[in-house]
């Protein structure tokens, strides 16, 4: 079907409708409905970030499956996807994980056009620095693993780094100094609240009713099948519950009587004041634990790596701060005068391999979309293709075969710390 | 600030110890099952709430010990006496 023939394709943003709306204050339509909770559905999904509401679109779009419930316990996208900050790349070191993750970038590539809505994907280039030998070796076999999977990655010496990025500091008189660095031209960043909105806004003209503000209680197991929900505004009868969760999700499992390897840690990020743009690509540093990336606002926006220990809180620390700001000077020393504006933090569901766990559990009909810790965000679109396609196959396609649960019992699990995340 | 209460150095920052894990029972790796070896490897608790954990005192005494911490607040509890 061309794109205008297909529900909710028909261009609804258009520059003039923009202008219109704008000067006149009014007339704005809802991007989605509230409905009221049915009885039930053919599919509910737990979860209204990217990974629930992609899986959602994906459902009615490439399946023609729409009986379909997302729920969340507050508003849509405010977990990791409003949390995250907003990097995209595929740069990783395993065969697995590079197939996967690029089919992610190439999904992400046509966002815009296909949900008709604004992403603002800025393929602005990706640096990841190494420091030393053993780093730079890293770095080299992550960029051929990357060539044999047709995806951009080079190593770079600090000369080409400085090009890049005049205000890095590529001396010999750093404590780490740059010895190299991964290049990923491909790489960038895109505005993470609105890859939500456009798949709820897809997903809402298909027929997907999207329920905010609606808390599972309980999930109902019966002879080893998954019967339906129980939520804050009643009960909900499903054969099939999909649970994209994240941070929450042990505990979603719980209730539905899958025990799961993931523990919850704090990843906090924070962000300075707007400044002119300097800064193009995004820069991260795995020994330096931190990695950094300036906003089309003009904000710089600071990552680092998870708090040392698992909480369900969702507050700054002054430790991260100082620890922080002492790694980016390391890296710009010429930020010094920069305010920092406020500070947060998303809850990470982390996994003993750093490898999401995807597909079927032993409870039928109970599916998980999880373990994505601090790498989630990257990987929404394909990983929701994925689970649209394992809910209409009733099995796991083979891009996600390797990110099974059963993966830990049987001990073939799928490294992807060096890739993954920085400084662990 | 979050405070760990030390049975031998008394309340001191968290940043001074390193989380070591939930506790959890340990099977005896001379009779358990790959499997039963992995799910104690890999499988926690993860609770939203009070949670009893293993800390080492890093920058501290160097020792290790349990307390409880409730996982919403990040309140901490001690549960062996001081010393």
């Amino acid at each position: 079907m061309s794109r205008a023939a297909r529900p909710g394709g028909a261009a609804k943003y258009s520059a003039f409708s923009l202008v219109k709306h704008g000067l006149l204050g009014q007339g704005w339509s809802p991007a989605w409905r509230r409905h009221a909770l049915a009885d039930s559905y053919d599919v509910v999904i737990v979860g209204a970030g990217v990974h629930g509401l992609a899986a959602a679109y994906y459902l009615a779009e490439n399946h023609g499956i729409t009986n379909v419930a997302v729920l969340d316990k507050g508003y849509m996208g405010g977990g990791g996807s409003g949390r995250n900050t907003a990097i995209l790349r595929s740069n990783y070191l395993t065969p697995d994980g590079v197939r996967f993750y690029d089919r992610s970038m190439e999904l992400y590539r046509d966002l815009a056009a296909d949900l008709n809505f604004n992403v603002m994907f800025a393929r602005r280039g990706h640096l990841t620095l190494a420091h030393n030998d053993g780093s730079l070796r890293t770095m080299r076999w992550r960029a051929e693993v990357n060539k044999l999977q047709g995806v951009d990655s080079e190593v770079i010496g600090p000369a080409q780094i400085k090009r890049l990025v005049p205000y890095m500091n590529v001396s010999d008189d750093a404590r780490y100094p740059v010895l190299g660095a991964l290049y990923h031209p491909p790489g960038g960043i895109i505005r993470h609240d609105a890859v939500v909105w456009g798949y709820a806004r897809g997903a809402d003209a298909r027929g997907v009713h999207i329920h905010q503000e609606t808390e599972v209680v309980g999930v109902d197991v019966a002879h080893g099948k998954v019967r339906g929900v129980r939520t804050s505004r009643g009960r909900i009868a499903s054969p099939v519950v999909l649970n994209c969760t994240a941070g929450w999700s042990t505990l979603i499992c719980d209730m539905a009587g899958v025990r799961v390897p993931v523990q919850t840690f704090p990843l906090q990020a924070a962000v300075t004041e707007p400044v002119r743009p300097f800064l193009g690509a995004v820069v991260v540093s795995g020994s330096l634990h931190v990695y950094v990336s300036q906003t089309d606002r003009g904000e710089l926006v600071f990552g680092a790596s998870v708090d040392p220990f698992p909480s369900y809180s969702v507050r700054g620390s002054l430790d991260f701060i100082e620890g922080l700001a002492g790694h980016v000077l390391e890296l710009m020393p010429s930020l010094a005068k920069l305010r920092l504006l406020r500070q947060w933090a998303g809850l990470c569901d982390m996994t003993p391999d750093f490898s999401p766990i995807m597909g079927l559990t032993p409870v039928e009909g109970f599916l998980v979309d999880i373990g994505w810790g601090t790498y989630g965000f990257k990987a929404g679109p394909v990983s929701g293709e994925a689970m649209a396609q394992c809910i209409a196959a009733g099995k796991p396609p083979p891009i996600i075969e390797a990110f099974d649960l059963a993966r830990f019992h049987d001990g073939r699990q799928l490294g992807e710390k060096g890739a993954a995340s920085v400084g662990h | 600030m979050i405070l760990l209460p030390c049975p031998w150095c008394g309340d001191r920052s968290v940043s001074e110890f390193r989380y070591v894990s939930e506790v959890v029972p340990r099977p005896d790796p001379g009779t358990a099952t790959p499997q039963q070896w992995r799910d104690y490897l890999y499988l926690r608790g993860n609770r939203r709430g009070w949670v009893t954990e293993r800390w080492y005192h890093r920058a501290g005494c160097r020792q290790y010990f349990s307390i409880d911490r409730d996982t919403i607040t990040d309140q901490t509890r001690a549960r062996e006496p001081a010393r």
